[in-house]
């Protein structure tokens, strides 16, 4: 027996183009009306744009529902309105149930502060009361990790503690509603696992949550119903599956957009898409095997090229190269080809990782490409339990201990 | 433009399609919520903010705790701002310029003066910065905002009560004694604390829509210490404008403090009912406005 948490009708917020970046000086209204004096009495002839329009939903009881959608396209908004930390400027909703809200990370945290102070502080910006964290303490400190540093101030936190830390506060909120907006892509990938888990945990306790990510394995795994918005207004809704294929189409992962910026004139030849070869859509940068993977890289030859330079190189997320490899004497026909990279393994940590891939004619560049989306290593890590000992590689090694009596 | 739908869609796959289903809230009505464009004007949700109370309570702790964090002296510095001015009004408004003290030795009459006036300088200028300072969580959490200015006012409570600790060694250095009239401090604290909420309320949401109010401020404070009774008794003021000078919400407050901790000079009277007056209309017109603004700040600051 289900029943209506969340009803939401004709929902729209407008905003004036600049209003949201920037406040206003007196200055400017000053100056504005010596310009045209009468437009002082007018309301200003800004452009005002929609940035959720029309917005119709309703959530049952105990519901995980994935928001999709490009930048920009309203989602935040949206979870906005709902938790009421701005007003609509059109339509209602309603609301039954305690709200709590995710938008970020570590709101409220202090460098100043220690740890243990600051998981107070922002329990207590997020809505939950002192004996709600002195109940959840210990089940926090563990979870995040840090108890070692927990009576140090947090400035003297590596950015990634800060991360886990406010993590840990968030995920023991215990509202009947949650509004979570991208937050999971916190943290190393270990860190991301058990965050997943604990949303997974959370949305089986009878929860409703409504949850924004870009990372669709995310959402596959959370959500059974997705709403997908596009420029402002709801553009699909429904189950899962049926939504993700068709907006991994729309989006047309691995593939190039060829609005993207890039080096080289891109008229001979033009780098098209990456993958990672027998990986189905939708994972098809994500790496989860120690074994041999094989990357593929289509690029379109507009004419002959003769006397090519390929080259290729992984980065790391801190842009560090990993690997640089060239090929000289290239020669292709006009057409599409395809490029295969095959490694017997490739034993990096877990983390996002980017290959940039470029090709030369007579030492002028044709096109550079930083291929996105990024690579991302999800295999499992045979490191260091703490994260400044865990160094680069991600290699598998058998210890044993031999010799004595 | 897109285009108008006709049929919106509702985020409904399988279960009743119906436009406006009845809502069955599996939850107690204390928790629902209806959002709308606009609130009523008097929709002050008083009643939220004492649900908020924990969060005030972490807010008030968060700004006495790192107020002195990384100086050498701390919370000696609550005695010393205050003792400071204290010494250097004795000097030259006092023995300079000879200025009548109501028959209190002069750092008595100053310091009677300055604490009020420390508090509420300190107070309203934290008060009208502090949506600003918490821009971030403004902006990703909700909650009801009358928290931040109000945490940034009672905050300052705890200074004033350690240079209180100073001005009993001043009254035992200069051998005067505390009247009755001490009961009725808490009295003039009041006034002093909804004073300084109700400007801080204006302020801080003005502050948020026009940064202009920040350069406006340091001249603000000034003026309104000369427009007190700080470094001069009202009595100084002639008759016929004491009535101007009662508008001064702050006049009677520290006309009060004069009076109540050394029961010397003259009760406040009429000053002290202008006062009130006045501090009542400020203070929920500004509690009014705030809250209007509330609606937008989150997308202006």
């Amino acid at each position: 027996m289900s029943s209506t948490v969340i009803r939401a009708e004709g929902l729209g917020k407008r905003y004036r183009v600049g209003e949201r970046e920037r406040y206003l000086a007196l200055r400017d209204i000053l100056t504005r009306a010596l310009r045209s004096p009468l437009s002082f009495f007018r309301p200003a002839q800004s452009e005002l744009m929609w940035a959720l329009r029309d917005v119709c939903l309703q959530v049952e009881h105990g519901e995980v529902i994935g928001i999709i959608g490009r930048n920009g396209s309203g989602k935040t908004t949206l979870l906005k309105i709902l938790s009421r930390i701005t007003r609509p400027t059109t339509g209602s909703a309603e609301i039954y149930g305690s709200v709590r809200t995710l938008l970020e990370v570590g709101t409220g945290f202090h460098p100043e502060l220690t740890g243990r102070e600051n998981m107070y502080l922002s329990g207590a910006i997020l809505g939950m009361s002192r004996r709600e964290v002195d109940r959840k303490f210990d089940t926090i400190v563990a979870f995040s990790g840090v108890e070692r540093f927990i009576d140090t101030p947090l400035k003297h936190f590596s950015t990634g503690m800060q991360m886990r830390l406010a993590f840990a506060v968030a995920a023991h909120l215990e509202p009947d509603i949650l509004f979570v907006d991208e937050v999971l892509a916190v943290g190393d990938l270990e860190f991301q696992k058990k965050c997943l888990g604990k949303m997974e945990e959370v949305s089986g306790s009878g929860r409703t949550i409504l949850f924004v990510s870009h990372q669709m394995n995310q959402i596959r795994r959370l959500c059974k119903r997705v709403l997908w918005l596009e420029g402002g207004e709801i553009y699909r809704s429904g189950p899962t599956a049926a939504i993700l294929g068709e907006y991994e189409a729309a989006l047309g992962c691995g593939q190039r957009n060829q609005n993207q910026r890039s080096t080289g004139t891109r008229t001979k030849a033009r780098f098209v898409r990456w993958q990672i070869d027998g990986t189905e859509s939708g994972s098809s940068n994500f790496l989860t095997t120690m074994g041999a993977v094989t990357i593929r890289v289509q690029v379109e030859a507009l004419a002959a090229i003769r006397n090519g330079l390929h080259g290729a190189a992984l980065f790391n997320g801190e842009r560090q190269l990993m690997w640089g490899w060239a090929k000289e004497n290239v020669q292709l026909d006009p057409g599409l080809h395809e490029f295969y990279y095959t490694f017997p393994t490739l034993p990096l940590r877990p983390g996002p990782y980017s290959w940039q891939v470029s090709l030369w004619e007579n030492g002028k560049v044709l096109d550079m490409w930083d291929c996105v989306p990024d690579m991302i290593i999800a295999t499992e890590g045979h490191q260091h339990p703490q994260d400044e000992w865990n160094g680069i590689l991600n290699v598998p090694c058998q210890f044993e201990i031999r010799g004595g009596n | 433009m897109r285009a108008y739908k006709d049929t919106p869609e509702i985020l409904v796959e399988d279960s009743a399609l119906s436009p406006v289903p009845s809502a069955t809230p599996p939850l107690s009505l204390k928790q629902f919520r209806r959002i709308t464009p606009r609130g009523g004007l008097l929709d002050l949700n008083l009643r939220e903010v004492w649900d908020h109370k924990g969060l005030l309570y972490f807010l008030v702790w968060r700004d006495i705790k790192i107020r002195y964090k990384q100086t050498a002296i701390g919370a000696a510095w609550a005695i010393i701002q205050p003792f400071m001015t204290m010494v250097i009004f004795s000097l030259f408004f006092g023995k300079l310029a000879r200025m009548p003290s109501e028959g209190l030795p002069y750092p008595i009459f100053y310091y009677t003066a300055l604490m009020p006036w420390t508090f509420f300088s300190g107070a309203l200028q934290n008060a009208t910065n502090t949506i600003v300072e918490n821009q971030r969580v403004v902006t990703k959490v909700y909650f009801p905002r009358v928290i931040l200015p109000l945490s940034a006012v009672l905050s300052g409570l705890l200074d004033l009560g350690i240079s209180f600790l100073m001005f009993i060694v001043l009254m035992l250095y200069y051998h005067v004694h505390f009247a009755w009239t001490i009961l009725l401090l808490p009295g003039f604290l009041l006034l002093a604390v909804a004073t300084a909420l109700g400007v801080g309320l204006w302020l801080s949401a003005l502050n948020a829509i026009y940064r202009d109010v920040r350069y406006v401020m340091p001249f603000l404070v000034q003026f309104w210490m000369f427009a007190s009774p700080v470094a001069y008794p009202s009595s100084l003021v002639p008759e016929r404008w004491r009535w101007l000078f009662g508008l001064n919400p702050m006049t009677g407050v520290i006309e009060g403090f004069r009076w109540a901790l050394t029961g010397r000079a003259k009760p406040p009277g009429g000053l002290l009912v202008a006062s009130i007056g006045i501090v009542a209309v400020i203070f929920c017109a500004g509690l009014v406005y705030f809250q209007r603004m509330e609606t937008t700040i989150a997308d202006v600051v």
